[in-house]
């Protein structure tokens, strides 16, 4: 259970944090301002990048339903405004910049371990990507398939055992055994 | 940090101590208040961010060098398939499963990973007679396949029907099931293969005393998302891996009838009842002869189908 104290820490830190971080004034970023294409690439594995329509995300949906708090407007999330009301804009719009790309890492678990932490469930970069765009696209009827966004590639299909790894037909059908 | 409980450890307070019980029924056993390890890791399933993309099971299939799958790993048939009017379930080639579920007044299907549970009080060993089983300090539930006698005690003893059987072409009984990657990763502190795979972190790895706060946060914050359970938080004496879900556990094939306690404690009150070396052995040894007959059995009938090829 989260004690009176420790939300107390946690807040002060949120509030210090804010104070350093607090942005200059008219910074605000206009969507004009922003890429047109964004490739999203950092940990492209089993999967190739993605060319992300940016241009294209900016007419259909506001700023802050992406970045959060970032850039773009107020926060909107009853449990994010509790603290960040007035917290502004942070420094980067990037996603990596606060979703780390090494999630459950020990050093990533080590960091959570501070009792005056409250973010102890930010997702990884990974994460954030899918829970963002599929939760979005599952509301708004755009594309789902992992391979809507994203072909395979050569180590995906040697994973996935699919393609040119794909189980022979002999030994495929029925569950053997059963 | 060294120290693990094997089974010895277990059956010292499990079978001493009902011992004791019968003599001085007031002394608790030491394995009746055993709380798991402190630091021991789990993994936190979010039912409602599974896609099913069935990543997870390509990647404990590569990670555990299981043999090939009978359909590629992103053929969404499977879903479909029943085996005895049962969804998929996880045996001897594959340690995890997804299976989809359609559940009434939803307009989307939900997707529920299937693998061992790394019980914090495991039935599978305490019931192994040959100590097969041992809870590593980082939560894992692991088994050395050199001791078993493949007596399948364990495959009935477990609440989630989790330990299969590979009758090897050595002819050695291996208990198969997930070991929560305690070899290659668990062992140094990695996330196991499958978390590590999820596009969508439906799978969050962690203490499990850090996954509970973190799935209550969930709950909290977003109420109308969750049902304000933890399936595992107390789930036969609770579990390493646990459960959040947006609707009843039961309408996505969790069994909601186990005991919330461990299966020790029953295992413990039938010992009570009659002391086991009398009456269970001898009909134990008659099984592991029989058993062991199976084995020529087997050696012979395989023989024989090698011939016929
Ligand atoms: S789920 Fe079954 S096999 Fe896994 S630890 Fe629990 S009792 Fe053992
Ligand atoms: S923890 Fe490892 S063995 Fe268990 S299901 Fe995941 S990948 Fe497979
Ligand atoms: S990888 Fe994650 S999202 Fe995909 S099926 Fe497995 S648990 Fe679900």
């Amino acid at each position: 259970m989260r004690t009176r104290k420790k939300m107390l820490q946690a807040t002060l830190a949120i509030a210090i944090g804010g104070i350093l971080l607090w942005p200059e004034p008219g910074r605000t970023m206009e969507a004009a301002d922003a890429p047109e294409t964004v490739e999203i690439n950092s940990l492209a594995r089993l999967y190739s990048g993605v060319d992300f329509n940016h241009a294209m995300h900016t007419e259909i949906a506001s700023c802050v339903q992406c970045h959060h708090h970032t850039t773009g407007g107020e926060v909107t999330d009853p449990n994010c405004i509790r603290c960040h009301a007035k917290s502004g804009e942070a420094d980067t719009v990037s996603c990596k910049e606060c979703h780390s790309s090494d999630r459950f890492s020990k050093d990533d678990l080590s960091k959570r371990d501070n009792p005056a932490l409250y973010h102890i469930d930010k997702p990884g970069l990974k994460g954030a990507y899918h829970l963002n765009c599929v939760t979005c696209h599952q509301k708004t009827g755009g594309p789902t398939g992992c391979q809507d966004c994203h072909t395979m590639t050569e180590a995906g299909e040697k994973m996935f055992q699919t393609g040119q790894h794909a189980p022979s037909e002999t030994t495929g059908g029925e569950h053997s055994g059963h | 940090m060294k120290t693990t409980v094997s089974r010895r450890t277990f059956i010292k307070g499990g079978l001493a101590g009902t011992v004791v019980a019968t003599v001085l029924p007031e002394k608790k056993s030491q394995a009746a208040t055993f709380e798991g390890y402190p630091d021991g890791m789990g993994v936190l399933v979010d039912l409602t961010r599974c896609v099913g993309c069935r990543s997870c099971e390509a990647a404990c299939n590569e990670e555990q060098k299981l043999p090939q799958p009978d359909k590629p790993f992103d053929d969404f048939s499977v879903f479909d398939e029943i085996h005895h009017g049962q969804k998929r379930r996880t045996d001897e080639t594959r340690y995890t499963v997804v299976n989809r579920y359609d559940v009434p007044g939803l307009d989307h299907p939900l997707f529920r990973k299937i693998q061992c549970n790394h019980c914090q009080e495991p039935a599978c060993l305490t019931s192994c007679f040959v100590n097969a089983y041992t809870k590593t300090p980082e939560g894992a539930v692991i088994y050395n396949p050199n001791v078993c006698v493949g007596c399948r005690t364990c495959m009935i003893a477990c609440p989630f029907n989790i330990p299969t059987f590979k009758y090897s072409s050595a002819f050695n009984p291996r208990i198969m099931k997930c070991i929560f990657c305690y070899d290659t990763r668990l062992k140094e502190g990695r996330p196991p293969a499958c978390v590590e795979a999820c596009p969508q972190e439906a799978l969050t790895f962690g203490k499990r005393n850090k996954l509970l706060e973190i799935g209550r946060q969930r709950i909290r914050e977003t109420p109308d998302k969750y049902e304000d359970h933890i399936y595992g938080e107390h789930e036969v004496g609770g579990t390493a891996w646990m459960y959040l879900s947006s609707v009843p556990f039961d309408q996505v094939g969790f069994d909601t009838h186990v005991p919330k306690e461990p299966i020790l404690n029953y295992v413990k009150d039938f010992l009570g009842i009659v002391p086991m070396v009398l009456t269970v052995w001898p009909a134990l040894f008659a099984g592991f002869h029989l058993l062991a007959t199976r084995k020529d059995w087997l050696k012979n009938k395989n023989e024989d189908t090698h011939e016929e090829e």
